[in-house]
């Protein structure tokens, strides 16, 4: 903890201090949707830490991490619903069947040489067929969904994740902030620095004794353990799960757009970007809903445009600028 | 002194071009060995297949005794043969330190050690002041530097050194001589270098082993190399010494 606190600038922990106690005492004051909207920045914090891992540090793009979200929350619903087994348990699992995914994946992809868009292409390929797959599933519920009951009696069982608002605000908030303290430690390990090189320059980096094949592999399995821990939190979160929702391709474009806006390859870019994106995204449906015009792709275009500007106004991410900005800049 | 690398009639073949053809040679320990030859010669083939970028076509390489021969270029590096690249290759985005901290890494497992090891590498090699740069940021003269620094921060028993001279000044040249020479003296280090300026040879190489269309056509210390008539037919005659 000490390793990760020290190179922090005084203005920055204080700044992060006070962030935490007021993210911390804001439920006071947020109404349910307000809450409902600090619930998803800090699911996306925490899935779009999990991407930027492999991609901002590792370099590997993966335009299918959909895929780990919905098999942790399938996973750990199923066993709720069958044999009602909690997912405090159940999350165990969940991880254990998206890290075979992320295992899968990332061993026929390094091993065979598969890189930069073919790559991408191999993890879109896995959660399209697994959607499928769950389309075609009885004991998942098919393409009709599962459905986890809400039952007020149980509304206590915090352990369970059976609960309000409230409980998935802090539940949610603390999972984002553990998701960024990995990143921070995993950025400042030996495991970081190999990442970073296998992005810069992959023959350099075995050139200097790096295997590459297993810092990859590894970078894989931590993403999808952390994406799948994300999707167990949302199906209790939502109470349902549908295949053509869970592993839709716009479900992992979604978790990738806070990291790229944010600021790739930084600890707080993913922070930022989900910041940004999700009020933004949810402003615009309100915005359009009250003028009227909620015709659909209308959201979408004002969406993309908005991301467009941002992206070409800072290209390296919002994050670096406003590190800049307010002056917390390693000197 | 033991031959700490042995290459045995190892020869490298693109579709129909022979880069490599079945050279042999010792490196002995601690020595600073060269190889020179006009350029296409294979010399930088030579380098790959040591450091095992691609498999040889027949021929036996060892390194302190044991088979180098199907290892992966990781797997070379930790058995300690560092190499550097003719075309440099740094890891662009990353700054100075941390490009040799990732060499630093390769034997020590703590990043606060590692950047100790890098600091005296950049210090060794006129890098210090500039360690927060951006590796992109640099002139060529100093990526060579960080070239050597990073494979050097890996702790190598045998250095591989692909032209770092090239594009260098004369002060410049000599200020690198004298560093390689003073690592060799002070910690043994056994170093194979490709170089084309040959005032850096004749300051450095204990033994000099020309290439010429991938073969082998003369070896020797470097006084003898350079009179060599084969020699001079084919490479040095064109470039005055
Ligand atoms: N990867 C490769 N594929 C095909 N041909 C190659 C490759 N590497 C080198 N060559 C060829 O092998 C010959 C030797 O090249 P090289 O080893 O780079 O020479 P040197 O370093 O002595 O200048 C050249 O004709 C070059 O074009
Ligand atoms: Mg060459």
């Amino acid at each position: 903890m000490k390793r990760l606190w020290d190179p922090i600038p005084l203005r920055g922990r204080v700044v992060l201090v006070a962030l935490l106690a007021a993210l911390l005492i804001a439920p006071a004051v947020l109404d349910r949707y307000l809450i409902s909207i600090f619930v998803l920045i800090f699911y996306f914090t925490l899935v779009g830490q999990a991407w930027n891992l492999m991609m901002g540090y590792a370099g590997q793009l993966s335009l299918g991490h959909a895929l780990y979200a919905g098999l942790g929350g399938y996973v750990a619903a199923l066993l709720w619903f069958y044999f009602g087994i909690g997912p405090w348990l159940g999350v165990i699992p969940a991880i254990a069947v998206a890290m075979a995914f992320g295992a899968a994946i990332g061993w026929l992809g390094f091993r065979f040489g598969i890189e930069g868009v073919y790559f991408a292409l191999l993890t879109i390929a896995f959660a399209e067929f697994t959607r499928i797959a769950f389309d075609n599933m009885a004991f998942t519920g098919g393409a009709g969904g599962l459905f986890l009951l809400y039952e007020p009696k149980r509304a206590h069982e915090w352990w369970n994740l059976r609960g309000g608002p409230l409980l998935f605000y802090y539940l949610s908030l603390a999972l984002a902030c553990g998701a960024t303290a990995l990143t921070a430690w995993l950025a400042r390990s030996r495991l970081g620095y190999q990442w970073v090189a296998i992005r810069e320059d992959q023959r350099a980096a075995m050139a200097l004794g790096i295997d590459v094949f297993r810092a990859k592999m590894i970078a894989v399995l931590i993403s999808a353990a952390m994406t799948a821990v994300g999707g167990v939190m949302l199906a209790f979160y939502y109470n349902s799960l549908f295949p053509a929702q869970a592993f839709d391709i716009s479900r992992s474009i979604e978790m990738i757009l806070g990291p790229v806006v944010g600021g790739l390859g930084t600890v707080f870019g993913p922070i930022v970007g989900a910041f940004i994106l999700t009020p933004l995204g949810e402003g615009l449906i309100a915005v359009t809903d009250k003028l009227g015009i909620g015709v659909p792709g209308v959201k979408a275009v004002f969406y993309g445009l908005t991301l467009m500007i941002i992206i070409s106004l800072r290209p390296d991410g919002v994050w670096p600028w406003l590190k800049r900005l307010i002056g917390l800049e390693a000197a | 002194m033991s031959a700490l690398l042995k290459v045995e009639g190892v020869s490298k073949r693109f579709r129909g071009l022979v880069a490599v053809d079945r050279v042999s040679f010792e490196v002995v320990e601690g020595a600073i060995f060269a190889v020179i030859g006009p350029n296409g010669a294979g010399k930088t083939t030579l380098f790959n297949l040591i450091a095992g970028d691609f498999p040889t076509d027949g021929g036996a390489m060892t390194f302190a005794g044991d088979p180098l021969d199907g290892l992966t270029p990781d797997q070379v590096c930790r058995r300690g043969i560092a190499r550097t690249y003719q075309i440099v290759r740094p890891f662009p985005a990353l700054s100075v330190e941390d490009n040799v901290i990732v060499g630093a890494l390769m034997r020590l497992a703590d990043v606060d050690a590692a950047r100790s090891r890098a600091h005296e590498v950049l210090r060794q090699l006129d890098l210090y002041d500039k360690r927060q740069r951006r590796a992109s940021s640099l002139t060529l003269p100093d990526r060579k530097r960080l070239e050597v620094a990073r494979a050097l921060a890996t702790g190598p028993k045998l250095l591989l050194l692909d032209e770092v001279m090239a594009g260098l000044r004369p002060t410049e040249t000599d200020r690198m001589v004298a560093v390689l020479r003073e690592i060799n003296r002070a910690t043994g280090m056994t170093i194979l270098l490709i170089e084309h300026v040959m005032r850096a040879v004749m300051a450095l190489a204990s033994h000099v082993l020309v290439l010429h269309h991938g073969a082998a056509i003369a070896e020797g210390p470097p006084e003898a190399v350079v009179r060599d008539p084969a020699v001079i037919e084919s490479y040095l005659g064109v470039e005055t010494v």
